[in-house]
């Protein structure tokens, strides 16, 4: 264990630690936590800090949980039983002044996620009968989904985490240093409790707002809620430090909870950034001011500065800094990537899954029971318990209170089928590599496009698979939207080697999570089928060859439907894209000058 | 049976505090003038405040009459109700009280039966009587229907949306009931183009679409921060701070409201309008309508009785970009070709005389 990565591991829980007690400080305010981390010793001591520090009422709000459930509605099981309407109280109305934990919260289904995400933004949530019941409360939202391009869809549903102020990603850290720290807590609850009592009268100077919503503005974290957030972050930090005023300090723990993990892109000047060595660093960003170059930063893009110019940009320079440290993985790398992953469609894969249960046209009824999604088929329900009339006390012959009701029974109940029309996704693996020439990318991507015009009226969704050079990339997951579809395929690169048994199962992998989310995956792949890269990475026509075989007989295995178009300038028998599709139980069509148009009719004829 | 009261959770947020995006203010208010140009649709990133501006226009209108208990709002002064609801046809109706204008959230995920309405469960199940227990619609009726995340909704409940909005008449023929009651109501959808297209069908039904972005410039954002900070602070004294000016707001949409049906259409304006559609290919005549329907409330909203080119300007936008035929390769927004063509047909400069 050097010293070196344990300062900035500790440096990252006493973060994480600071969040845990800033929530505990305002949890309506800051609306909640999103802890992205892995099940772990390191994710259950951040829980059981939280829960230490809030010393207050806690609910566990599970994934399952479903809409009926959140608002409250007919309790039917206590209405049946007594004969007179009985409701449940709606566990949202419950959490009203607690603090609500969520484990694998990206599995919470649309449904949930509508009310859940109602009820922060208002304080209150509807009850039965039209009535409004007060739900304020902190969401703790536990992620354990993992990020990356393929896996879209297993992330927090994006009208909640925007919802919450707070951002942190906890990585497992040795358990010897986790029991050490644990040791040392930086936090009371005497001190939580003393600081929710300053807060109120903590004063905000017109610089230190200047200084956050700059600081946000240049990272790119949009959203008049990230302002707030962090503004209120801050004011909790310093009500918690016993400050009268909010400091430096607390901006800079503002800007790294709130701010940085939600930036979209580097601020301008990144000299700035390389004045630390490395991007992780302590909260102490009085040094830094004095150090930065004169702030020619107040001329570009809206650099608004209060009465004093020169120690607003210091402060918003500080704010930026500390950001900088938590920036979300991978910004360095691929921006376009965190904005893909960011603006994902907010029906994860789990949530599409249940998707099937109370949408849709009804047919028919099953025996079940009532309730998340499910909805009672009231004259099934009445047709089942008619027969046992007699039997169970009701009916003419009974006397008294029995008289005239029909008992019903919980094996009586009826509950809706229904039945949605299934929807397509088209996957085109496209091969983008120097052999096929230039305008093959052209013509696949206008043809992605022209597809995605006219599937509104079918519902259906395109996705893009790339491969070129050593690998094969997701270049667009499944959308229908013809304006991220533009975005994306404007900035595809092509060249380099033919990875076609990547490809081939890359477009696989895709067209699976698309029927296990109850779609129809159709498979088109775009090539000349001169593979020359294995599965390996490594050159070689022959393996590269016997991969890409392998690779298509796999996906025969599925019964995947497929189209093979053949892009090489000029078509002779026995073309190895032909031995391609008939490994893959594909049709085979040979197109020598592919042309957007044409791909799109033979993709249509396809089904 | 409607017991909502969010006066007593926590006062609404001023209309007019709310800070720049004069585009979807405007759109709103037209809308509320006139309900009979269908609703907007607010496309845009999340977190600016669309829902807060719904909320706060509603809170502002004034307040409409009904009585208590009726679940379908119906309107007093329109003597025998129009269906059969049961608080209203009793034989000593209770006293008809001001409450005010409602606006509904169409939740995410919402089902069809808290959409239209369905058998009463309860009374069915323990009295043995067979009732309509109304749903969204009929609690909209002479308000708001809000719908979030429009491009997301599951296509048989656009569908019943549709009808019910268009033809203002909820049909119920279901598990054994039937029956219609009205359902007139303005909607708002919101939603972010990035994540789905809605289908053109239902883009056309939407009377105005406006844009909504986060604000860019670092000093309309901080007032954001400030003015929100401040009313949570003490929301009493931000709501009488601005109450001057909403009150002045609501004083204009009621006079528009009784003033719209007077405002004269002169051709030169029905010509424009006309040119307008033709250089933009939009679909239908709706658009035409639409734009002359705005054009003339945006005209009775600040007093005058006849509409001039100016009104045809700032209603061509929201009323036309979302009614143009999307050609997949062109690369120009349609805000950009409306305004391109507002340019060409209506002179580019303020002042400049229409051509012809």
């Amino acid at each position: 264990m050097s010293p070196a990565p344990d300062a900035a591991a500790e440096a990252r829980w006493r973060d994480a630690e600071a969040a845990a007690a800033l929530l505990a400080v305002d949890p309506v305010g800051l609306g909640g936590v999103w802890l992205r981390a892995r099940v772990g010793p390191t994710r259950a001591l951040w829980v059981e800090t939280a829960r230490r520090l809030w010393g207050g009422p806690v609910r566990r709000l599970p994934a399952t949980i479903g809409a009926e459930r959140l608002l409250g509605a007919l309790d039917l099981a206590a209405t049946l039983r007594e004969g007179a309407p009985r409701f449940s109280r709606g566990f949202l109305a419950e959490c009203d002044g607690a603090l609500a934990i969520a484990p694998m919260a990206e599995r919470l289904e649309p449904g949930a996620v509508g009310p859940i995400a109602a009820a922060l933004d208002r304080g209150s949530a509807p009850g039965a009968e039209g009535s409004v019941a007060p739900a304020r409360f902190g969401l703790i939202a536990l992620d354990e989904g993992e990020a990356g391009a393929g896996e879209e869809g297993e992330r927090l549903a994006p009208a909640l985490s925007e919802r919450l102020g707070l951002w942190v990603a906890l990585s497992e850290c040795p358990v010897r240093s986790q029991a050490e720290w644990a040791a040392r807590p930086v936090w009371s609850a005497d001190q939580v409790r003393d600081a929710r009592a300053r807060l109120a009268s903590v004063a905000v100077s017109a610089e230190a707002l200047s200084a956050l919503i700059e600081g946000a503005a240049r990272l790119g974290a949009d959203g008049a809620r990230t302002d707030l957030f962090a503004l209120r972050a801050a004011r909790a930090s310093a009500a918690l430090g016993g400050r009268e005023a909010i400091s430096a300090e607390d901006l800079a723990l503002a800007g790294r909870l709130t701010i940085g993990p939600r930036a979209t892109r580097l601020p301008e000047q990144e000299d700035r950034l390389e004045q630390e060595d490395g991007s992780e660093e302590e909260a102490a960003p009085e040094e830094t001011p004095p150090d930065a170059p004169p702030p020619d930063a107040s001329s570009d893009d809206a650099g608004q500065a209060e009465t004093e110019p020169h120690e607003v940009d210091a402060m918003a320079d500080a704010v930026i800094e500390a950001a900088a440290a938590r920036l979300p993985e991978g910004l360095l790398q691929g921006l376009s990537e965190i904005a893909r992953s960011r603006s994902s469609a907010p029906a994860g894969a789990s949530g599409a899954r249940r998707a099937g249960r109370g949408r849709g046209r009804a047919v028919g009824a099953v025996p079940g029971r009532p309730g998340d999604g499910a909805r009672l088929d009231l004259l099934a329900t009445l047709r089942a318990a008619v027969p046992w009339r007699m039997l169970r006390g009701g009916g003419a012959a009974a006397s008294g209170a029995g008289r005239g009701r029909l008992p019903v029974r919980m094996d009586d109940l009826r509950i809706v089928r229904t039945e949605q029309k299934a929807e397509t996704v088209i996957v085109f693996a496209v091969d983008a590599s120097g052999s096929t020439a230039l305008n093959r990318l052209g013509e696949a991507k206008g043809a992605v496009e022209l597809l995605l015009a006219e599937s509104y009226a079918r519902r259906d969704q395109v996705a893009l698979v790339c491969f070129r050079g050593a690998r094969a990339e997701l270049a667009l997951p499944p959308t229908r939207s013809l304006t991220r579809a533009k975005r994306l395929l404007s900035g595809l690169p092509g060249g380099g080697g033919t990875p076609l048994a990547s490809g081939v199962d890359l477009a696989r992998a895709v067209a699976e999570q698309a029927r296990r989310a109850g779609r129809t995956p159709t498979l088109v792949v775009l090539t000349d089928g001169q593979a020359n890269v294995a599965r390996s990475g490594l050159g070689g026509r022959v393996e590269a060859m016997e991969d890409a075989l392998s690779a298509a007989r796999a996906t025969a295995a599925t019964g995947l439907k497929a189209l093979v178009i053949d892009a090489s300038p000029r078509i002779r028998p026995g073309a190895p894209a032909e031995a391609l599709a008939a490994a893959m139980g594909a049709r085979y069509l040979p197109l020598p000058r592919a042309e957007a148009r044409a791909v799109t009719a033979a993709v249509r004829a396809l089904d | 049976m409607d017991k909502t009261s969010t006066a007593t959770i926590k006062p609404l947020y001023p209309f007019s505090a709310i800070v720049g995006q004069a585009e979807m203010k405007a759109a709103f208010l037209i809308a509320a003038v006139d309900p009979s140009i269908g609703g907007v649709l607010a496309f845009g990133d999340r977190g600016t405040g669309k829902s807060t501006a719904v909320r706060s226009l509603a809170a502002l209108l004034p307040p409409i009459e009904s009585r208590p208990g009726c679940p379908y709002n119906c309107d007093p002064a329109r003597g025998a109700p129009d269906v059969a609801c049961s608080a209203c046809a009793a034989g000593n109706p209770p006293e008809p009280a001001l409450r005010p204008t409602p606006v509904v959230d169409l939740p995410l995920g919402a089902t069809e039966d808290r959409v239209v309405g369905a058998l009463d469960l309860e009374r069915a199940l323990v009295k043995g009587e067979k009732a309509f227990q109304p749903g969204l619609l009929a609690r909209a009726h002479r308000g708001f229907l809000y719908i979030d995340e429009v491009n997301l909704l599951e296509d048989h409940l656009i569908d019943v949306l549709l009808d019910a909005a268009a033809s203002g008449e909820n049909v119920v023929e279901r598990e054994g009931l039937s029956l219609r009651h009205p359902c007139r109501f303005v909607l708002v959808g919101s939603g972010n183009p990035e994540e789905g297209e809605l289908r053109p069908q239902l883009l056309d039904r939407f009377g105005l679409s406006v844009t909504v972005r986060t604000p860019a410039a670092v000093a309309e954002r901080i007032e954001v921060v400030r003015r929100r900070d401040a009313f949570e602070r003490d929301p009493e004294a931000f709501c009488a701070a601005w109450a001057e000016e909403d009150a002045a707001t609501a004083a204009r949409i009621v006079a528009a409201r009784a003033l719209v049906r007077e405002v004269a259409t002169p051709d030169a304006a029905l010509e424009a309008i006309a040119r307008l559609c033709v250089a933009l290919g939009a679909d239908g005549l709706r658009g035409e309508l639409t734009c002359m329907r705005a054009a003339r409330a945006a005209a009775a909203l600040e007093g005058r009785v006849a509409i001039d080119l100016e009104d045809v300007r700032r209603a061509a936008g929201p009323a036309l970009s979302h009614r143009l035929r999307r050609d997949p390769l062109d690369e120009a927004g349609s805000e950009a070709r409306v305004a391109r063509a507002v340019a060409e047909v209506l002179g580019g400069a303020e002042g400049a005389p229409t051509r012809g």
